[in-house]
């Protein structure tokens, strides 16, 4: 019993993480910044250069960082879902344009559409290091106190904002104001 | 054509096949071939960080190896760093900070790392005891059979 039942077992428990492993995406690195305070930066808008855009201002409430370029396929593939999130006003989205040229970047919104409150220019990629980004598109949930709640690396689907973004939130916004008011 | 210009020629065009491949390989030994730094000392150090740092974007790739974006973008940030007379460990913990553990080829000794470092022994240990055993069954096994029984 013994003489076949070890291996076996052995057998059975190498299968198992081997199965495991075929279940994960190696691509995917989680991110060490989740429950920490987000890395906090001023950046020229998109828009205006002469614009800052400071991380600070948006403290107070949740809101969200997308990561993109107009180099970045999964980010045409996201756009239509970040247009209809927007356009709940669940929470501001604000765009990082990531190694990107402005100027391409002002075309693609005008052409597709702008989701973004605001859209901060990050041609040298100096804030998505600090970030720890390392392929767009990235999402980031930011809480009212300024800490990291979640990251998704791929493209937005409905289904992860449903899922993963939503409840956040709304645990976020209860959070401020817990009396309901 | 006599035997004599044939030799001139095919040396001639080995050496030239030679180092039309040498050229080809040349590239291929970094990516990163600008000096980083005039001071060897500093240079060095750059070059080892660089070698110990994943590229994350092209994994399985140190950012010294890549030529992507990001790795360009992550040798900068040290270049800058130890330029700014940061250490190495404080270069490191910039990394693992922003990119956690799976950044660093060679795995911090932290608690949750402590299985992975602490394998190999254990497996050692594993492949002793078990060899042992059976090593052990076997001459049980030929004392069983008699003196004459494990010979052939």
């Amino acid at each position: 019993m013994l003489k076949f039942g070890v291996p076996l077992a052995l057998a059975v428990l190498l299968g198992v993480f081997l199965f495991v492993g075929l279940q994960r995406d190696p691509s995917y690195v989680p991110s060490p910044l989740i429950g920490k305070q987000a890395p906090e930066f001023t950046l020229p808008s998109l828009h205006d250069p002469n614009y800052p855009v400071a991380s600070k201002e948006l403290a107070g409430k949740p809101w969200v960082l997308n990561v993109w370029g107009t180099w970045c396929a999964g980010c045409r593939q996201e756009h239509e879902t970040l247009m209809a999130i927007a356009r709940t006003g669940a929470v501001p989205l604000v765009g990082l344009d990531w190694k990107d040229d402005s100027a391409a970047a002002l075309e693609w919104l005008r052409t597709l559409g702008n989701p973004y409150a605001v859209v901060a220019s990050d041609p040298e990629g100096r804030v998505a290091i600090d970030w720890g980004v390392y392929g767009a598109p990235e999402t980031f949930l930011i809480g009212a106190d300024g800490k990291v709640l979640f990251k998704h690396i791929a493209p937005m689907t409905m289904e992860v904002w449903t899922r993963e973004f939503l409840p956040r939130i709304q645990a976020a916004n209860a959070g401020v104001a817990p009396a309901g008011g | 054509m006599n035997d004599m210009t044939v030799l001139h020629f095919s040396r001639y065009a080995r050496g030239l096949l030679l180092a039309l491949l040498v050229a080809c390989a040349a590239p291929a030994f970094a990516i990163d071939t600008e000096r980083a730094f005039d001071d060897p000392a500093l240079q060095a150090r750059y070059e080892q960080i660089g070698r110990e740092l994943r590229c994350l974007v092209c994994q399985n790739q140190t950012i010294a190896d890549s030529n992507a974006t990001l790795a360009q973008d992550l040798r900068r940030e040290v270049r800058e760093m130890i330029a700014a007379g940061k250490t190495d460990d404080e270069i490191r913990t910039f990394m693992v900070d922003r990119y956690g553990d799976f950044v660093l080829y060679k795995p911090r000794m932290t608690p949750v790392n402590y299985l992975l470092w602490a394998a190999p022994v254990l497996l050692l240990l594993l492949g002793t005891f078990v060899g042992l055993r059976f090593i052990r069954k076997q001459s049980a096994q030929a004392d069983e059979d008699g003196p004459e029984a494990g010979k052939s």
